[in-house]
């Protein structure tokens, strides 16, 4: 294995978040079974790159390396998807890495996904169970809706799905995949269903569901495999009916 | 709370695709079709068309007004999107990216056809029967010109009525959207071809 001694890594990096980007390659002794994480940590560890200087060590976000936290989602040769579940022996070398470009730049790798936090935010993508008093247990779930509800329930935030979606850019205010189909998982819960129209206005509002243009790009690059164009055709017949009964029926406070 | 408009206005777009442009479109290939049948029919059924009571309000309300907002909002749409076919070249993105194209050379044709028609006749420098589409389609150029122009706008008008069905939440799952693909597909293809075989037979009289 005298080919593979080392790993060429080509990583975008950028010093502040407002600096210019700038390509800085590495070459890290290979380990067997190694992922761009641990790559990462022996660069962090010993800082020189492929001149042989002395450089600053490439910043990057983690925590949970079991891919389901979504912290570490950074564009790999191409692809938006976790570091941590990027082994090595299965990618092309060298190994390109950049910071997904639908964020921010903290610094390096760093990106700032609160945008999809506002998102969550402006659907109001929780259940409130706050009271004076005790509410007692809630009402039962259907098993068949609980089991679908489990998919999407796996969201992590990432960020992959905004990333690969052509309508997420800096021309348009589109909120993403991921809130949308929250709404889908809230609404689906018997004390969430609760506030069901909530949730449906904040995805009417600018910015919301329509902003989708059906390319489905993210329900093909999810890591979770969440249904998110399922629940996108789900939360638009929802929001349609919604827009509907709103206008024309009785359901609402004069 | 941010406003709500555009989702109104989105949703009215997705809705005037299809009702009334796209029956519109279908219509349209599909009376121009009896020019295959002889320069007597076609002239009998465009005169019919032409002669129609309220045919200004008709034109307005169900043809003009509609292609005008359904291009306005389309335009906008088409270049707020930033088109990734290259890193993520899955087959609905591509329809993403064509549904864009399509939109925009349809723009661009319906205005020159509207022009080098409705215009002319309007003006009175035209009269609406075969020898006008003949004359102009005899050219080799305009020829491709509307071959392209046809098919752009049928193309944009299946796979429009694709998402059509998922922007309204009628086809949720995998499934029914795979169908629908299909469905979209044959109608692309039928409409296509009615379209085509009357452009055929403008140009070269078979």
């Amino acid at each position: 294995m005298a080919e593979k001694s080392t790993v060429t890594f080509i990583i975008t990096r950028q010093d502040s978040p407002d600096s210019e980007p700038y390509e800085e390659t590495f070459h890290v002794p290979y380990r067997q079974n190694m992922n761009v994480i641990s790559a990462l940590m022996e660069i962090q560890r010993n800082p020189v790159n492929a001149n042989g200087e002395e450089t600053s060590p490439v910043m990057w976000e983690m925590s949970c390396l079991e891919e389901v936290c979504g912290a570490c989602s950074m564009v790999i040769n191409g692809t938006a998807r976790q570091s941590c579940a990027a082994l090595v022996d299965q990618l092309e070398q060298p190994i390109r890495l950049a910071p997904m470009s639908t964020f921010p730049v903290v610094r390096d790798l760093i990106v700032d996904r609160e945008r999809m936090f506002d998102a969550l935010k402006q659907v109001k993508a929780w259940v409130p169970i706050d009271g004076t008093h005790d509410l007692g247990p809630g009402p039962r779930m259907p098993e068949n809706k609980r089991q679908w509800a489990y998919e999407l329930s796996k969201c992590m935030t990432c960020g992959v799905c905004l990333e690969a979606c052509p309508n997420v850019n800096d021309k348009s205010d589109f909120i993403g995949p991921a809130a949308l189909s929250q709404v889908r998982l809230f609404n689906a819960h018997p004390t969430g269903a609760m506030h069901a129209s909530d949730r449906l206005e904040g995805l009417m509002e600018d910015g919301g569901i329509s902003g989708c243009g059906n390319s489905q790009n993210c329900v093909q690059v999810c890591p979770k495999g969440i249904p998110l164009t399922t629940s996108i055709a789900a939360m638009n017949r929802a929001t349609n009916l919604h827009a509907f009964r709103s206008f024309f029926g009785s359901d609402k406070t004069l | 709370m941010a406003g709500q408009r555009d989702f109104y206005w989105r949703r009215l777009h997705s809705l005037l695709g299809v009702v009334p442009i796209g029956i519109f479109l279908v219509q349209h290939l599909i009376i121009n079709h009896f020019a295959v049948y002889g320069e007597e029919s076609f002239n009998k059924a465009a005169g019919f068309m032409g002669g129609l009571p309220f045919v200004i309000l008709l034109e307005i309300f169900v043809i003009y007004l509609p292609i005008l907002y359904h291009a306005v909002l389309g335009v906008y749409i088409a270049f707020t999107a930033k088109n990734n076919v290259a890193k993520y070249g899955f087959f609905r993105n591509w329809m993403f990216k064509l549904q864009r194209w399509t939109g925009i050379i349809t723009l661009v044709f319906i205005a020159w056809h509207v022009w080098e028609t409705r215009v002319q006749i309007g003006l009175g420098n035209a009269e609406v029967n075969y020898s006008l589409m003949e004359g102009i389609l005899s050219s080799p150029f305009m020829f491709w010109f509307y071959i392209i122009g046809v098919v752009s706008a049928v193309f944009h008008f299946a796979n429009g009525l694709w998402s059509f069905f998922v922007t309204w939440g009628i086809t949720q799952s995998p499934k029914s959207q795979r169908v629908l693909t299909y469905v979209a597909l044959f109608i692309f293809i039928a409409v296509s071809y009615i379209g085509v075989r009357t452009l055929i037979q403008f140009a070269y009289g078979v």
